[in-house]
């Protein structure tokens, strides 16, 4: 018993196993995302959070010792962001004829996206820096936080709003989608980037070529809306 | 491959030293993400070297989210209170922008004459 306590305490504070388990529970997420036949509620990324955070929660470790190993995954995201470059340039012609709808679709669904978790969180009883703190969720993580510490927010908050933003946006853009009948793959996916950034790309690649590429741009242009834009919603509405 | 992932790594380190020294406010991988599809787009020859390692990152995005994701734990002791309405406003308003925002881009696109392009499966 001593000695698997041992290992326990030796491997629990090195970088190894909190990096497998990342892997492991995110091959479990999609494992069941398969088996249910890629049903938008059952999100791989949802899923293995619940795992994670559960495993945390029962071994009493600290989130920054599950971050020492974790971060080797966390840091792959910059050169995937940069990536993103490559469906952009495969799909820039149709794009190019897109230009006026995507401008009407950004102004309209970046400022729906700040304005509704607002006026929601604060009918709801939410005030000061938690309420702030809700303003760039729509946002890519790493602009979000720029935009948090910019207009005061909780920026470790904001980031904790952003992935469940996107997990949300991931579970109900098809459903939704197809209940107010946009079959249009350019304006599901372009909507679905802008409200819900990376997580939403995700899920628009996992569904077609077309509808990523379109998210990609919708999650990159409100980043740029959103950090210019947000400094002066704050000083109108608080 | 290992070519290829230091292209991308180079425009994101690129972007990295723009943003920081002109103090822009987007982060650098996204200024890299734009110089490269410059790149792309003037010089197209580029694309198919760099083309497969791009796909093969991205078909694993969600992955990627993982670790920031699991942050949430830091906040569970707070949940009580904030939890409820934290939660209605994410979920109102991401439902609300991507119907808002898939609505207009479809009428704007009708507006102008041009017919949807739907599912091809």
């Amino acid at each position: 018993m001593t000695e698997i306590l041992d290992i326990w305490s030796y491997l629990s504070t090195g970088p190894l196993l909190w990096l497998t388990l990342t892997l492991l529970a995110y091959l479990i997420g999609l494992g069941v995302f398969h088996l249910s036949g890629h049903r938008p509620f059952v999100n791989p990324v949802l899923i293995s959070m619940i795992l994670l955070s559960t495993l945390l929660v029962a071994t009493d470790t600290s989130y920054t010792t599950y971050f020492e190993g974790a971060q080797f995954v966390h840091f792959l995201l910059g050169p995937a962001t940069v990536a993103l470059a490559v469906p952009l340039w495969q799909n820039w012609q149709r794009i190019k004829k897109s230009a006026i709808p995507m401008l009407a679709a950004l102004i309209v669904g970046g400022l729906v996206a700040m304005a509704s978790a607002t006026a929601i969180g604060y009918a709801c009883g939410l005030r000061g820096e938690v309420l702030l703190s809700l303003v760039p969720k729509a946002v890519t993580s790493p602009v979000a936080i720029g935009v948090s510490e910019t207009i005061g927010g909780l920026s470790t908050l904001t980031v904790a709003l952003v992935l469940i933003t996107g997990v949300i946006g991931a579970v109900v853009t098809t459903p939704l989608l197809n209940a107010i009948r946009v079959r249009d793959y350019r304006a599901r996916g372009f909507a679905t980037g802008v409200a819900a950034h990376g997580i939403g790309t995700a899920r628009a690649f996992q569904v077609d070529g077309t509808a990523g590429a379109f998210a990609g741009i919708g999650m990159v242009l409100n980043a740029i809306f959103t950090s210019l834009i947000a400094p002066i919603f704050v000083q109108l509405f608080f | 491959m290992i070519l290829h992932f230091g292209i991308l790594l180079g425009f994101q380190l690129i972007g990295e030293i723009l943003a920081r020294s002109f103090s822009l406010p987007l982060p650098g991988p996204v200024i890299g993400m734009i110089l490269l599809a410059i790149l792309l787009l003037t010089r197209p020859r580029v694309g198919p070297a760099i083309e497969k390692t791009a796909s093969g990152l991205l078909s694993h995005l969600s992955l990627l989210f993982v670790p920031a994701g699991v942050g949430i734990v830091q906040y569970l002791d707070q949940m009580s209170t904030i939890g409820l309405p934290l939660a209605a406003a994410l979920v109102g308003s991401t439902v609300l922008s991507i119907a808002a925002g898939a609505l207009t881009f479809k009428f704007v696109n009708q507006a102008r004459g041009y017919k949807d392009q739907p599912h091809h499966d």
